[in-house]
């Protein structure tokens, strides 16, 4: 057994029983890394010097008995997506226009993993400024699926999702508007979870899409999801959409009971568009939450059709609006011009890759004098009707549950000319971003060698029965335990 | 493309400050005009009666506090500047 095929919990107790070091957790970091992200490609860049440094502090706070210590995420190696900013290592977005960006400060989630002593081992590649499904659209290279190479690791978060399958860290951050990292994790066979709107401060991240973003774990199991999650969580002043709602200690409540609990499984989830293969794979998994004393009943999100286009245009506005800061004065590649104008021109042009600038038109369009009302209002009206199918539901069901993806990790190259084929991908985590809920995916099988993803779907800020379920299917099976031959 | 001209496309690109081609402007026109397309599906529900969401949750005016906190300093500030006179950011001529 590999050191990090151990659970976040166990590793800590091989530290504080001296049979590992911090300085043995990063090196097997580094070392894996050296060995398969040549083929993987999920790090953009490493953090080597910094990591080992820190490491050796660890090592004697660790000697003295400094109480610190007694943390579970001290001295554990994290990747970090390339979207948050880490003081004084380099935040791309993945974008040749922040090819240069030393950010002068961190991201909150940063603050407060520094502040428990985890060890940021590098920035993990991801789609240009979180935009894209499959990590094509990076503009540095693209990230590889570790179960097989041929294919995508979904996105935006495939660096981060791929880092944790391939065992070069224990756990990592994504971020997700639109499914970038329930995805990604469905694609890579791991734990991704998607928290409420506001759970997690987003100050530091750099934004797509204000109203959807949120930061989220990525890990191998259930347990260490929640573990992690409860200590980036949080009410931030410096972010104002960050929940003033106290944080649960999820981990304690994994019980493994789910007896009576209610769910509701949308027939627009088990339908046309979603593989024959990846329907059969949900089921089962439906059987072992039966077999556990759960009760389930098909329902419809009548609305949920629609959810593809409403975020398209949404997320494109705001994007176009967000994006609107990238313009060569403050920071980031300039091209310069003799007038301000055309440098603005010149920069974004060369500086934003293919998809990023397509969807600041689409965005720039929707917001335009004279179609503001037709597409950008209109998406927001129907934004209302996809969070009520939600209310609705929970008025009388516990979760909601499907599948992550309608189907397994597709072809690097695959769908590339075809954006709405892409888009299309995303139709069963869309609404939970729309509807502002939290949602999980866990592994739940292989079909044809590759893994199909179950999501679990709460309501606002009940993340503790998302990762109640969760954790009870995990444990009634062996699927977590799968790894890829790399 | 039918929903869209080449030149409301050119209008599009100079609101969002980019420059393209006459072969970009057609390639771009002709996923603009697609998507467009897509997104008119949502004309099929009547939102009349619906009110727009522009948050998820019921937040509204979150107040602190206006306490002096510290600040980036200056010189941390202008880091990341392409270029920089002065203790200020420095741009090209703005008056053409």
């Amino acid at each position: 057994m590999k050191l990090f095929d151990h659970q976040l919990k166990d590793i800590h107790e091989l530290l504080h029983k001296k049979e590992v070091s911090p300085t043995d957790l990063v090196e097997e970091s580094y070392k894996r890394i050296a060995e398969v992200d040549d083929k993987v490609g999920a790090f953009l860049r490493l953090d080597e010097e910094n990591a080992r440094n820190k490491a050796k502090s660890l090592e004697e706070k660790l000697a003295n008995g400094n109480a610190s210590a007694s943390e579970i995420l001290f001295g554990m190696p994290v990747g970090i997506k390339d979207n948050i900013v880490t003081k004084g290592l380099l935040t791309t977005c993945a974008s040749q226009i922040l090819a240069n960006f030393d950010p002068q400060h961190n991201a909150t989630v940063m603050e407060k993993l520094n502040g428990l002593n985890t060890i940021t081992i590098g920035k993990l590649n991801m789609d240009e400024f979180a935009m894209g499904s499959s990590n094509e659209n990076s503009s540095y290279k693209n990230v590889k699926n570790p179960w097989d190479l041929s294919r995508v690791p979904g996105g935006s978060s495939g660096g981060s999702a791929a880092t944790v399958a391939a065992g070069e860290v224990p756990f990592s951050l994504g971020s997700d508007t639109g499914g970038s990292i329930r995805q990604p994790a469905a694609f890579c066979g791991v734990v991704g979870m998607k928290p409420t709107y506001g759970r997690v401060s987003r100050f530091g991240l750099v934004a797509f899409a204000s109203s959807l973003d949120q930061i989220g774990p990525i890990t191998r199991t259930v347990e260490d999801n929640a573990y992690v999650l409860q200590k980036i969580a949080g009410k931030d002043v410096l972010d104002s959409t960050s929940a003033n709602i106290d944080v649960a200690d999820y981990v304690s409540q994994l019980s493994g009971d789910v007896k009576g609990l209610k769910i509701g499984v949308p027939k627009e989830y088990l339908g046309e568009g979603v593989s024959e293969e990846v329907r059969e794979t949900v089921k089962e998994a439906l059987k072992v939450l039966e077999s556990l004393g759960a009760e389930w009943d098909e329902v419809s999100l009548p609305h949920s059709k629609y959810a593809v286009p409403t975020y398209y245009l949404l997320s494109s506005s705001e994007a176009s609006a967000n994006l609107a800061r990238f313009d060569g004065i403050r920071y980031g590649v300039r091209q310069e011009e003799p007038s301000l104008g055309e440098t603005y021109k010149q920069t974004r042009t060369k500086g934003f890759g293919d998809e990023v600038k397509r969807r600041i038109m689409l965005g720039t369009f929707a917001l335009s004098s004279g179609f503001y009302d037709a597409y950008y209002k209109k998406a927001q009206k129907v934004r209302t009707l996809i969070k009520q199918d939600f209310e609705d539901l929970f008025l009388k069901y516990d979760v909601i549950i499907g599948p992550t993806a309608p189907t397994t990790a597709f072809k690097i190259g695959e769908n590339v000319d075809d954006p709405l084929t892409m888009y299309a991908n995303d139709i069963l985590t869309i609404p939970v971003n729309l509807a502002g809920v939290p949602a999980i995916s866990v592994p739940c099988g292989l079909v044809n060698g590759l893994p199909v993803g179950l999501q679990i779907i709460g309501k606002h800020f009940d993340e503790s029965t998302v990762y109640k379920v969760a954790h009870a299917y995990e444990q009634a099976t062996e699927h977590h335990k799968l790894k890829p031959n790399l | 493309m039918d929903r869209i001209s080449k030149d409301q496309v050119k209008h599009v690109a100079h609101l969002a400050k980019l420059d393209f081609s006459e072969e970009e402007i057609e390639h771009y026109g002709y996923q603009l005009d697609q998507m467009i397309h897509y997104a008119e599906k949502l004309n099929e529900i009547d939102t009349e009666n619906v009110e727009a969401t522009s948050h998820v949750l019921d937040v509204r005016n979150v107040l602190r506090e206006d306490e002096a906190r510290e600040s980036l300093p200056r010189e941390k500030a202008l880091k990341n500047a392409p270029d920089q006179k002065d203790g200020q950011f420095k741009v090209p001529s703005v008056l053409e």
